[in-house]
């Protein structure tokens, strides 16, 4: 997918401008947010398995190179081929290679949002393969030629009507009106998809290094028909998204679906582990496991942001976050939107274009005090704020202004000396003297006016507490001598 | 966990104003100085101080905020006993935040993490160290309670103003929807993102606004300013006070007519 990480601001513009998307909006607070608040405390030790998912994924990450080749060699001791892809083209052309040496016509899909990284669906009908999405979602933005609007909840943002009116475009039927209707319509035009495709592609919500297995975890029981029915299966993961064992895979399960959708599970969870074996009924003839790096290395080489590959996709940072709750999912102009959005985008497409996405927060903490495996992401907002402003440590990603580092020195100055200080303050109180009101500033001047657009600005105080201190402390002296 | 020394009350505090409330709203360092010596309390104020750097650095310009930190450790490694501050965001700064500016920095880097050990926040010192939740005052009020951002989720500060509010004689709090959701201030973020800010504060100020309360507290002046400069422009006379001006004996706060 092509990123569009620098027009954040204007995209966020708009979607503040939305009524019927701010509307939207609130269904992933009053939903999703809610419901991982009451999973969390109706689970005995909730902070302990918390601590336990990001101890596992610290440890995987730490030694990442070790459990990438257990999970291949498992993969293959299971029958399936793997493919390391260094980046999007890479993973593309081994799919494509694949669906031609298959003389592949259809493709089935279900979620995956490394395939969104790839722009894979376009780069197989560019090869004349019809591709249709199975999880709902995806199927309806996929209709509306959109990109997901939430990782777990990629049509969020699409009302029934819109929903109908793709639906009933597409089939060349009559326009159907209720949930129940909409769903068996859905449910009607992708099985007979199902049924004739020759090749599926997933993606993994886990892979199990010591099995060889992946994993997917849905609600719809389209992942679990995608990867039994057709006759090649692909699934495609980021380099990040393995575990050691099975055990841990319990333990990641128990959080992952909890902060997504604050289910205890959800109604599917399918393990893959290969293709069909010889005394097996039913499964694929060829599995193959494609897992990505596209820039992953990047964040596994900068300690300081490491962290952000023990991501497990669960949403829950974007459910509890005010600032993806006004601009909505788009306005973050790449895969991954929000919280983890604005580390993982700038990183993997260009940080110098993608510096609006870390300065997009108010550092609230939110997304931290959701994440589930405590991923510290207002910590790392900060350290891109930081690489982006200064240029450090690559020149070539300095995204600040002159203007801007110019104020930042000036202010260091001011703040060196108190006498500065005390100045810099007179200074400005010389100059909105004439402007305030009952000691407040309807257009405040310069790097402040942006304030003052829909908020009064106060002036400075008459006299700053150190001098009211000080004469205080002059005052009391005389009276007590 | 900070706590360096419960078996004995401190008799001299040390105040970190920190650089808004020094410049914008004074009064509030005045009712902290009210509130500790009122309980005999000596409160020192090193006149030199200035910022504890939080602004460079939420806005990327480390080189430019650490010498101004490092200044921040000068003053304050100059004096003993407990520092006070009446700002969650100021103190998470130097607690939380400086090991990441000072990072490739060993001598800063110890220096903070013995500095951190005695910043309190102004709440937090007064429940935690002092072991007081009621300061036996009276304010015939309506009021509601904003949880600030870096309080609540950066030094995870909460029952400590909650009790010491709760315990205000005549104080009515009224509860408020999303109170522990931000108001969209931010710092830079305020300015440079100002329409989706002020989205995020139009939300805030019409869940404070549903409550019917006269009164807005708060534990940081930076949302202060930023809720309070929101209401006066929506025309509302609701009033926005730190949550030291409310416990503050000799401040005068009466319901807005």
């Amino acid at each position: 997918m092509q990123p569009a990480t620098k027009a954040f601001n204007t995209a966020a513009s708009r979607a503040l401008a939305d009524v019927r998307l701010q509307q939207a909006h609130e269904v992933v607070y009053n939903g999703f947010h809610h419901a991982r608040l009451s999973a969390a405390a109706d689970t005995d030790d909730w902070e302990a398995q918390r601590t336990l998912g990001k101890a596992i994924k610290d440890h995987t990450i730490a030694n990442l190179d070790y459990y990438l080749e257990m999970l291949a060699d498992n993969v293959e001791k299971n029958g399936g081929k793997v493919h390391f892809a260094s980046d999007a083209d890479d993973a593309n052309a081994y799919v494509r290679n694949i669906a031609a040496q298959n003389d592949v016509k259809t493709v089935i899909k279900s979620k995956s949002m490394v395939s969104e990284e790839m722009g894979l669906n376009h780069v197989l009908e560019a090869d004349n393969i019809e591709v249709v999405e199975t999880d709902l979602g995806e199927y309806i933005i996929q209709l509306a030629g959109e990109a997901p609007y939430h990782i777990i909840a990629p049509a969020i943002h699409k009302t029934k009507e819109q929903v109908a009116d793709l639906l009933a475009e597409e089939s060349n039927t009559q326009r159907r009106d209720t949930a129940e209707e909409l769903t068996r319509q859905a449910r009607e035009m992708l099985r007979e998809v199902f049924q004739r495709a020759d090749m599926s592609i997933t993606g993994a919500n886990f892979a199990v290094a010591e099995t060889g297995s992946i994993v997917l975890v849905t609600n719809e029981g389209n992942g679990r028909m995608a990867t039994s029915m057709p006759r090649i299966h692909v699934a495609a993961m980021g380099m990040e998204k393995l575990i050691p064992s099975v055990a841990d895979l319990s333990a990641m399960l128990r959080i992952l679906i909890r902060s997504a959708t604050g289910q205890r599970i959800s109604c599917y969870v399918t393990m893959v582990n290969g293709p069909r074996a010889q005394d097996e009924e039913d499964g694929p003839e060829e599995f193959h496991l494609v897992i990505m790096n596209n820039g992953r290395d990047r964040l596994l080489q900068d300690e300081s942001l490491r962290e952000a590959l023990n991501c497990i996709r669960c949403g829950a940072c974007m459910n509890s976050c005010p600032v993806y709750r006004k601009v909505g999912g788009h306005s973050y102009g790449w895969v991954y939107p929000g919280p983890i959005g604005s580390i993982v985008s700038p990183v993997l497409t260009g940080l110098k274009d993608g510096s609006k996405l870390p300065a997009a927060s108010s550092l609230c903490g939110a997304c931290h005090e959701a994440c589930p495996v405590k991923i510290n992401i207002p910590r790392m907002l900060l350290e891109l704020r930081a690489q982006t402003a200064q240029g450090q440590p690559d020149p070539a990603q300095r995204a600040s202004g002159l203007g801007e580092r110019m104020t930042w020195k000036a202010w260091r100055q001011g703040m060196m000396s108190r006498k500065r200080f005390e100045a810099g303050s007179a200074i400005g109180k010389l100059i909105t003297a004439p402007m305030k009101r009952d000691g407040w500033l309807k257009n405040a001047p310069g790097p402040i006016s942006g304030w003052t657009e829909s908020r009064d600005f106060p002036a400075p105080a008459k006299k700053s507490f150190g001098q009211q201190f000080s004469e205080r402390a002059k005052s009391n002296n005389r009276k007590f001598r | 966990m900070y706590i360096e020394n419960t078996s004995e009350t401190p008799h001299r505090v040390n105040l970190f104003v920190t650089c808004l409330v020094d410049q914008f709203m004074p009064n509030v360092g005045m009712s902290v100085v009210n509130i500790l010596e009122a309980r005999g309390i000596e409160v020192h104020f090193p006149s030199d101080q200035t910022c504890c750097g939080q602004p460079a650095f939420n806005s990327g310009f480390r080189d430019d905020a650490r010498p101004v930190a490092s200044r921040f450790l000068d003053i304050f490694e100059a004096t003993e006993g407990p520092i006070v501050c009446p700002s969650g965001s100021c103190v998470a700064m130097v607690r939380n935040f400086y090991p990441d500016l000072f990072r490739g920095y060993p001598d800063e880097l110890a220096r903070a993490e013995r500095l951190s050990k005695r910043i309190y926040e102004f709440s937090e010192f007064i429940v935690d160290v002092l072991g007081i939740e009621d300061l036996n005052i009276r304010k015939d009020l309506d009021a509601t309670y904003h949880r600030c951002c870096h309080l609540l989720r950066e030094l995870h500060v909460d029952e400590q103003p909650s009790s010491l509010l709760s315990n205000v004689a005549g104080l009515e709090l009224k509860p408020m929807e999303r109170s522990e959701v931000c108001c969209g201030f931010g710092g830079a973020f305020s300015v440079k993102m100002s329409d989706v800010s002020t989205a995020m504060l139009n939300e805030k100020l019409d869940n404070v606004q549903a409550t019917g309360a006269s009164t807005l507290i708060a534990g940081d002046t930076g949302c202060i300013m930023h809720m309070q400069g929101g209401l006066r422009r929506r025309g509302s006379d609701i009033q926005v006070v730190h949550i030291a001006e409310m416990l503050d004996p000799t401040s005068n706060l009466s319901r807005a007519s």
